[in-house]
């Protein structure tokens, strides 16, 4: 993985309450490359590249925020510096992806029998 | 905008009054089981020089939506030459498609294998006709001052990751507001990735019957996703990052850029006018209800080639390696890993903007100065590597109220 990667994220709007992790990160200071007023964030989940990273407390029943839009909705209350995905954000469309395993996104909803 | 006013090149002129960045030979074949004669004939002419796509229809049963594809195709600019391969009994007439070709004042050609004895005869005549058609073209053609104001450039995403929505799509969306304020006009599709943003696709059309035209290419979407149980988004997506198909879309939907959106397109339709459009290839409801939406890729693309799209942009994560019939492909990544891993395949990286190493415009600006080579002939990553994939599938979907038929 490229050095400049490492502990970083990236954040698009100013507004959005998640960043990006740009490579695997590891709980403890990382930079916000982007939009975002702060530099630095704390993080004390591990959190994968690609993945989402709140940036500041998103309660139960608030949007989650990226590109400036609501892109799910939190389930439960979301503190700052914690991975945001399935098991804590859902869609308001797709009910399917709900259902789908944490780590793989694979279906878990159809039996391979 | 001033500093492109200059940034012009030589194209083909054609009869039909329309300018291609390329000259090529298209043999299109009108069944499956003419396809490989057909595709001998192509490959013929792989590196000579000459510029000969195969396409075709694998149906022997027609297709409306199949059909307006191959007559969008032997319209395109890019096209300068046309000959079809038929087996002799299916239902597409490539005499019929020759006729087309003909009042477009394109020069070209039908056979029959059955008439012409077989694989063999079919295949050394083919060639002969091919070579003839290329004379004719080398003689004839006539090259044109062209620039940003006559190129229509369209746009689609396949293989995306996190890098799509930060990267990848955004210098996309930057080059389209460049390319509109040139003149110019952008086609996006995709409007399976567009779930949960109708309030912002509504807000950027033109005026109150496009928000209408949008908003009824939505709800088509939406009841065509609900009705199958399934929305554009994969288990590697999920893997990768992506939570929601929201999320995904707006991904995807940062490709268009900023500018208003003129209208939406129907499949074999081209834009009215220059700016940005919105391309429909969702199927309309239907009694046999024909048709995935996105089957592929390549679908998609050549859904863009049949708007008359003169260049294509194909906007990846993890990495892909096709290209297209007719219209080049420039495949753009915002993955640097990605990029050295496939930099055979990869004509752009726009990575350096997640560190803020470059900026979003200077990107663009170096997207732009590839366009404008492409356009004079330079070859893409997938041209080089004879990448020409095409798909035409059975689907239906009406003609629309100006479609040109």
């Amino acid at each position: 993985m490229n050095d400049k990667f490492h502990q970083a994220s990236f954040q698009i709007e100013k507004d959005d309450n998640v960043a990006v992790a740009l490579s695997d990160l590891e709980p403890g200071s990382i930079r916000i490359h982007g939009s975002s007023l702060l530099e630095v964030i704390v993080i004390t989940d591990a959190v994968k590249q690609g993945h989402k990273i709140a940036n500041r407390m998103i309660s139960e029943g608030e949007p989650v925020l990226k590109y400036g839009v609501p892109i799910g909705i939190a389930i439960h209350d979301i503190e700052a510096g914690k991975w945001v995905h399935l098991h804590n954000c859902k869609s308001y469309y797709d009910k399917r992806s709900s259902t789908l395993d944490l780590e793989s996104g694979a279906p878990t909803d159809i039996q391979y029998d | 905008m001033s500093g492109n006013a200059e940034l012009t090149w030589k194209g083909f002129y054609r009869n039909n009054g329309t300018k291609g960045i390329r000259n090529k030979i298209l043999v299109m074949y009108t069944v499956e089981c003419a396809s490989f004669v057909a595709k001998e004939i192509g490959a013929a002419y792989r590196n000579s020089g000459m510029d000969v796509d195969v396409v075709g229809f694998g149906g022997c049963t027609d297709n409306e939506y199949a059909l307006r594809m191959m007559i969008a195709m032997i319209r395109h600019p890019n096209v300068g030459a046309v000959m079809t391969v038929g087996l002799g009994c299916e239902y597409l007439q490539g005499k019929s498609l020759v006729e087309i070709a003909e009042n477009e004042g394109k020069p070209a050609a039908w056979m029959l294998i059955q008439d012409y004895g077989g694989t063999l005869k079919t295949i050394e005549e083919g060639k002969r006709v091919v070579q003839q058609l290329h004379e004719r073209l080398a003689k004839e053609t006539v090259l044109v001052e062209m620039g940003l104001s006559d190129l229509v450039i369209g746009a689609e995403c396949g293989g995306s990751d996190y890098t799509s929505g930060l990267a990848g799509n955004v210098v996309v969306g930057r080059l389209f507001d460049r390319l509109v304020e040139a003149g110019g006009t952008a086609i996006f599709e995709e409007i399976v990735e567009a779930i949960g943003l109708k309030d912002i696709l509504l807000g950027r059309g033109i005026n109150e019957s496009v928000q209408k035209e949008l908003g009824a290419a939505y709800d088509k979407m939406l009841e065509y996703c609900k009705s199958v149980r399934q929305y554009s988004v994969s288990p590697g997506n999920f893997a990768g990052g992506l939570t929601t198909i929201e999320e995904k879309s707006m991904g995807a939907f940062a490709k268009s850029g900023t500018k208003p959106i003129e209208g939406v397109l129907k499949v074999s339709q081209p834009p009215l006018h220059p700016g940005l459009w919105l391309l429909d290839s969702t199927p309309d409801p239907h009694f046999m209800s024909f048709g995935y939406t996105n089957p592929n890729d390549n679908e998609g693309l050549m859904d863009l080639v049949c708007s008359n799209s003169h260049l294509l942009f194909l906007v990846t994560g993890r990495g892909t390696v096709v290209g297209s019939a007719v219209s080049p492909v420039i495949k753009i990544t915002g993955n640097e890993n990605t990029y050295r891993r496939m930099s055979d395949d990869l004509d752009f990286c726009s990575g350096a903007a997640l560190t803020g190493e470059k900026s979003m415009d200077s990107l663009a600006e170096e997207l732009l100065e590839l366009v404008i080579s492409t356009c004079r002939g330079e070859q893409t990553k997938a041209e080089l590597l004879n990448h020409k994939e095409y798909f035409i599938p059975y689907k239906y979907q009406s003609a629309g109220t100006n479609c040109e038929m």
